[in-house]
């Protein structure tokens, strides 16, 4: 296991001396992730992520429980554990402000002794594909959010850590960089070299990178398990989207819809049909009765998926 | 092991800063101006007054010299420090924890003002003429004192630098704190400590070594007895004082940090 917990706690005090209260931030997490996953940490915000992830980094000591990161103890092992994990934070930055990224990576290599030769290839690789050649002499305050982005993840990487950690490192990207960055991130970790573990309040980011997902809510784990298996389980519907050639009522009496939405003055409907149902099956049908121009089938989002987890996590 | 990286972070800020070649002239400037302040105090008291706790104008510049060398040092080499509360604040404190390097001398090398330099020139000049002037004699002992007290000198202030700035750790932000220390004992190291009362110079002697930094040394190098009746060994135990205050400092920094990753953000 390349990270390993065990009832990790975290309280902190807050207020005033007179009127200190404890507060839990991190209640129980238990959390194994074995090298070459790469594994969505979600939950609200104030969940707990992050202090966790302080507390796999070495930045936070937990209150109770024991961590494991790369067989080191974070907190006691903290300088060896730096060498062996790139840690990228989506709200500060690794990077020297004043010095031009390519400057701040040198650097960066020389504090992890990359040597000259990995070193060199592993930044040729990095600016191949995360296209950063024309912005390498830029001064990185006067980079584009996403232009640094790219930078933090290259710099985190430099080292060829066995561990990659994200915290929320899409945040504030347009759509280009955000796919630019996923589809980096998922080539690494495909190859095998790195296990990724990310925070991310974007579900797109989950879907496109992580097989395994893990959602804390209050300190908690409340769902570890396989993407495609809590879609089964939690995300229910999936819709039929069809578009007439002429406008018709809505269609009642379909085997298995169980809700029908009509909208465009009824030249498209929406069929909300459950998992028992097959799409090919529910289209003949529809074709029989009506003349459609075009179908279309939503998978259910991820993002009801989330909402429905947070949901059943709260006493009702 | 690890110098050779402190070497080109230190370099790298150095470019940067030089890239504003005007600027760094009149930032020195302006530092070796407010540095000469106490000097002309000094020089106006003197216009008045015939010696300071018993030392003749020539004495209390060597003391003068020698404190604003160990100052200007001290503060290019520590001087960081007191950005603390800064790193802490922004996050950036978090992201020197993740790097598999010492805190400490990440925090002193995150930056580099160079206008700190004023204040070690000013020292130097002072130093110079004083060498010249003072009625010394020039034993091979009496140089090595002159050339180390202010080295000495620099790791005690140092140390007061990074002991009192790391008690941010604690509060949120306690420069203010620390300044009276750092920048005070810019004041109290300069002169001799004769002239300050009997609890003052308890703590200056001990509490905060910063007798240590140039009186001591001095009384050695005139070979005259303490007008205090202090023991003689006190003169040569600038190196001890160094040892026990970076000590201290180290243990209060050690326990900053280990409280800090108890309390995060």
């Amino acid at each position: 296991m390349i990270i390993e917990t065990d009832g990790l706690r975290r309280d902190f005090l807050v207020g005033t001396r007179l009127r200190r209260r404890r507060v839990v931030a991190v209640r129980d997490v238990t959390l194994n992730v074995a090298p070459g996953e790469a594994v969505g940490f979600l939950g609200p915000n104030g969940a707990g992520k992050s202090t966790t992830i302080k507390m796999l980094t070495g930045v936070l000591v937990p209150t109770s429980g024991s961590a494991s990161v790369c067989g080191l103890d974070p907190v006691r092992e903290r300088r060896e554990l730096g060498k062996r994990i790139g840690v990228v934070f989506g709200q500060r930055s690794q990077l020297w402000w004043d010095l031009p990224l390519e400057e701040s990576f040198d650097l960066h290599g020389a504090i992890h002794k990359v040597p000259a030769a990995r070193y060199e290839e592993r930044l040729e690789e990095c600016v191949e594909l995360l296209d950063m050649t024309s912005f390498l002499r830029t001064p990185v305050r006067q980079l584009s959010l996403g232009q640094r982005m790219r930078g933090e993840v290259t710099a985190a990487l430099l080292h060829s850590p066995e561990l990659l950690v994200l915290d929320e490192p899409t945040i504030g990207l347009d759509l280009a960089s955000k796919e630019r960055l996923r589809s980096f991130l998922s080539a690494v970790n495909a190859r095998g070299e790195v296990t990724l573990l990310l925070t991310t309040h974007d579900l797109p980011d989950v879907e496109r990178l992580c097989r395994r997902v893990v959602v804390i809510d209050h300190g908690r784990v409340l769902v570890d398990d396989e993407l495609s298996t809590l879609r089964r389980r939690f995300a229910g519907n999936r819709t039929l989207v069809v578009e007439l050639t002429a406008p018709a009522e809505a269609l009642a009496g379909l085997t298995g819809v169980v809700d029908v939405q009509v909208e465009a003055q009824g030249m498209r409907q929406r069929l909300a049909f459950g998992a028992g149902t097959s799409a090919a099956e529910l289209i003949a049908e529809v074709a029989r009765r009506v003349e459609l121009r075009d179908v279309t089938v939503d998978e259910p989002s991820i993002e009801d998926l989330v909402r429905t987890l947070y949901a059943s996590s709260r006493p009702a | 092991m690890a110098d050779r990286v402190y070497q080109r972070i230190v370099a790298s800020r150095l470019r940067g800063r030089l890239a504003y070649p005007t600027s760094f002239v009149l930032d020195v400037l302006g530092q070796a101006i407010g540095q000469m302040i106490e000097l002309i105090v000094i020089l106006v008291l003197f216009t008045t007054v015939s010696s300071l706790g018993g030392f003749r104008p020539d004495e209390v510049m060597l003391i003068y010299g020698m404190a604003s060398i160990a100052f200007g040092l001290a503060h290019v080499t520590a001087g960081q420090v007191e950005q603390l509360p800064e790193y802490i604040r922004t996050g950036e404190f978090d992201v020197m924890l993740l790097r598999p390097l010492n805190t400490l001398a990440q925090v002193l090398t995150a930056d580099v003002e160079l206008r700190r330099l004023g204040r070690l020139l000013v020292g130097a000049c002072v130093m110079a003429w004083a060498v010249g002037h003072v009625d010394v004699e020039w034993t091979p002992l009496h140089v090595l004192i002159a050339v180390l007290a202010p080295i000495f000198g620099a790791l005690i202030l140092g140390s007061i630098w990074v002991a009192t700035n790391a008690i941010s750790f604690w509060l949120v932000d306690a420069r203010e704190f620390a300044n009276a220390f750092t920048y005070g004992s810019n004041f109290s190291t300069a002169y001799p400590i004769t002239m300050f009362g009997p609890w003052l110079r308890g703590f200056m002697c001990f509490a905060v070594p910063s007798a240590f930094v140039a009186y001591f040394p001095t009384l050695a190098l005139l070979d005259r007895p303490d007008p205090l009746g202090l023991p003689e060994a006190l003169r040569y135990a600038s190196p001890l004082a160094a040892a026990a205050a970076i000590l201290v400092a180290g243990l209060i920094w050690r326990s900053g940090i280990r409280h800090y990753q108890g309390t995060g953000s």
